[in-house]
């Protein structure tokens, strides 16, 4: 299975770090305080945070693992990227990011202390601290291993290199060389992967082909073309390979999972809170939404026609297996690459591979220094003094020292998930269980003024606990190790994962609501109208934006999107 | 403070050529290219690249002078 890299593949690779580098490098003099270390001075245009936007998303796990889902999953695996992408990032840009821009908070947790009060702050920091620092750890484990199996490379001499580059580039530039960085990276993920479809769908003859190809091999329970279309099969659960019937895909995955992740992930909207005006940042998701609907066609499509090469003996198509005899479906990107890609086009193939591992990590650096920062130093550590400017250098060398600590530490938990790997992916899966709670708590604070910070941190909390509570009670048919759930006792056993994640993610959001509706009646609001101008809908003027022809505004650049996305919907119905 | 598409558009121009050449260099090795169905994608890329390359730096230059 390994994979033979040339001298030019190589010259591609330092070409890249070379480029990394030097932005950061050469944006080291702009770092003179903590807000443009931290917060890239509130300057940065909309389409150049669009793209990080979406860029910081595209980690090596989300190509990797999207890859190994078209697999899979086929098709059904796009309802990430439309209905589990673009609703959220629409009502993020029309609706949420008016409050979270004009509030001039500096991060997500910070956003919960200005509408709420200290104590919602500290949870959601601390459990997003967390959070960021296993994720980025993950990531690394499994880049290094994937280095190591693949192309040969030493397990620690991977992880060091492209940690250390990560944290020289974050180190020098802070979050507008993280930004600049994964506007490059992002063309790089695209123009090294788009050889991969061009070539596979070309081997299948195409798209009509890879039907053709997909009808004799599709397990007998479901209908032959499962695998190249999205909503058919989704009437009844156990008519689609993923296990979920269509209200799990529109509620749990459309609503509650997306709506959690890309309207609070402060790893993601902090790219939008580094815009340099409000309309700019209204934007941002917009634009990011843009390539977001055809990134399927780059790792997802490849996917799919894996599963066709797999069951052709001639083509020579074999992907790894685990210690069990499973095949490994995480490695499904990089054996399409061996497969179809000749020496020069494949280095820059695994540049992209090292270019979506670089902004996945790179965004969990920058967030994570904003919060430690902002959010747990400043608040509970060494608050602000009367002495501005010794303060903002104070705070620039905290945000400097954090980003070394974020890259130490998540090279420590690298190291713990090649020892426990079963640990670290469950630690994962609880911190998830954060999301779907923080939504429903921030969307009540927006649009319902009478939401008291006592209600929003026991629904914040409860929401957290039912989670941890429903995950500890089920678990997905056939699991062997109870990482997957059911450590408590299994009640109920679902028939895939994916779905089980649905539900938690549902029932977290439904009890996160339930609990803050019926605490905002019980207790008192501490907050006066004043203080809640900016941050609550009906405290906010509305602001009008004359002069501006219809697409150069967020909502007729939402109506572009939304019209695409449903165009797509329909094609690939 | 810096307009990205510099970079980008240098790195692109520069791999693209680089890339080119050694597509045209290569270009009867049909072992190499038995990969790729016996297209020669690393010129076919290679041109993309410098292409998008160049136009990034075209709109990076463009906006310089008003």
């Amino acid at each position: 299975m390994k994979v033979e890299l040339s001298w030019i593949d190589y010259l591609i690779m330092i070409i890249y770090f070379i480029f990394v580098l030097g932005i950061g490098w050469f944006l080291r003099k702009y770092m003179k305080n903590a807000n443009a270390f931290l917060e890239a001075g509130r300057s940065i245009p909309a389409w150049v945070a669009g793209l990080a936007f979406i860029s910081t998303n595209l980690g090596a796990l989300e190509v990797m693992g999207m890859t190994g889902s078209g697999l899979k999953y086929g098709m059904l695996t796009t309802h990430f990227y439309l209905i589990g992408a673009i609703p959220a990032m629409i009502f993020l840009a029309l609706f949420m990011m008016p409050f979270y821009y004009g509030s001039k908070a500096r991060s997500v947790p910070e956003f919960l202390k200005l509408r709420y009060d200290e104590k919602t702050r500290g949870l959601n920091a601390i459990l997003f601290a967390v959070m960021t620092i296993l994720a980025s750890g993950i990531s690394m484990y499994a880049l290094a291993i994937l280095m190591e199996k693949v192309l040969g490379w030493d397990f620690n001499i991977s992880l060091w290199i492209s940690a250390l580059i990560v944290l020289a580039y974050t180190y020098l530039g802070g979050l507008s060389s993280a930004i600049y960085n994964e506007v490059l990276q992002f063309f790089i993920i695209v123009i090294g992967l788009l050889p991969l479809v061009i070539l596979s769908l070309k081997d299948v003859g195409g798209w009509s082909g890879l039907k053709e190809s997909l009808a004799p091999i599709t397990p007998s329970n479901f209908a032959p073309d499962t695998w190249t279309t999205t909503w058919k099969y989704s009437g009844h659960a156990t008519s689609n390979p993923m296990g979920v019937e269509w209200f799990g895909i529109l509620f749990g995955l459309g609503f509650v999972l997306s709506f959690g992740y890309w309207c609070t992930n402060f790893l993601i909207v902090q790219r939008a809170f580094a815009a340099e005006s409000k309309s700019a940042a209204r934007k941002v998701p917009l634009i990011g939404a843009l390539p977001k609907m055809f990134i399927p066609f780059l790792i997802i499509v490849p996917g799919i026609i894996a599963l066709v090469l797999m069951n052709d003996p001639g083509k020579g198509f074999v992907l790894p297996t685990d210690t069990g005899g499973k095949p490994i479906y995480d490695y499904t990107i990089i054996m399409l690459l061996k497969q179809y890609l000749p020496a020069g086009v494949l280095g820059l193939g695994i540049t992209a591979l090292l270019a979506s591992f670089m902004s996945g990590m790179a965004g969990n650096v920058s967030a994570f220094n904003t919060v430690w920062t902002y959010d747990i130093y400043q608040s509970y550590i060494r608050k602000r003094t009367s002495d501005e400017a010794a303060d903002d250098k104070h705070y620039l060398n905290v945000g400097r020292i954090a980003t070394i600590f974020g890259v130490l530490l998540s090279i420590a938990s690298a190291y713990i998930a090649s020892k426990f790997g079963n640990i670290m992916d469950f630690l994962q899966t609880i911190f998830s269980m954060i999301n779907a709670p923080l939504f429903a708590v921030i969307f009540l604070g927006m649009f319902w003024k009478r939401t008291t910070g006592h209600a929003a941190f026991t629904g914040l909390l409860s929401g957290f606990l039912i989670a941890l509570l429903h995950h500890g009670l089920t678990a997905p048919a056939g699991a062997t190790t109870l990482v997957k759930g059911g450590w408590i006792g299994v009640v109920h056993t679902y028939p895939v994962e994916m779905a089980q994640n649905f539900w938690t993610a549902i029932i977290a959001f439904t009890v996160a609501t339930t609990v803050t509706v019926v605490l905002t009646f019980l207790t008192k609001q501490l907050k006066t109208e004043g203080e809640l101008h900016g941050l609550v809908y009906s405290l906010t003027p509305h602001e009008m934006e004359e002069g501006l022809k219809w697409h150069q505004r967020p909502a007729g650049l939402a109506i572009i999107v939304a019209v695409i996305c449903i165009i797509l919907s329909i094609i690939f119905w | 403070m810096v307009d990205i598409r510099i970079p980008i558009g240098l790195m692109f121009t520069l791999l693209g050529v680089l890339i080119t050449v050694f597509g045209f260099a290569t270009n009867s090795d049909a072992d190499l290219y038995q990969r790729s169905l016996g297209i020669n994608v690393n010129i076919l890329m290679g041109l993309i690249m410098l292409a998008f390359g160049l136009v990034m730096l075209f709109f990076a230059r463009k906006k310089k002078t008003p």
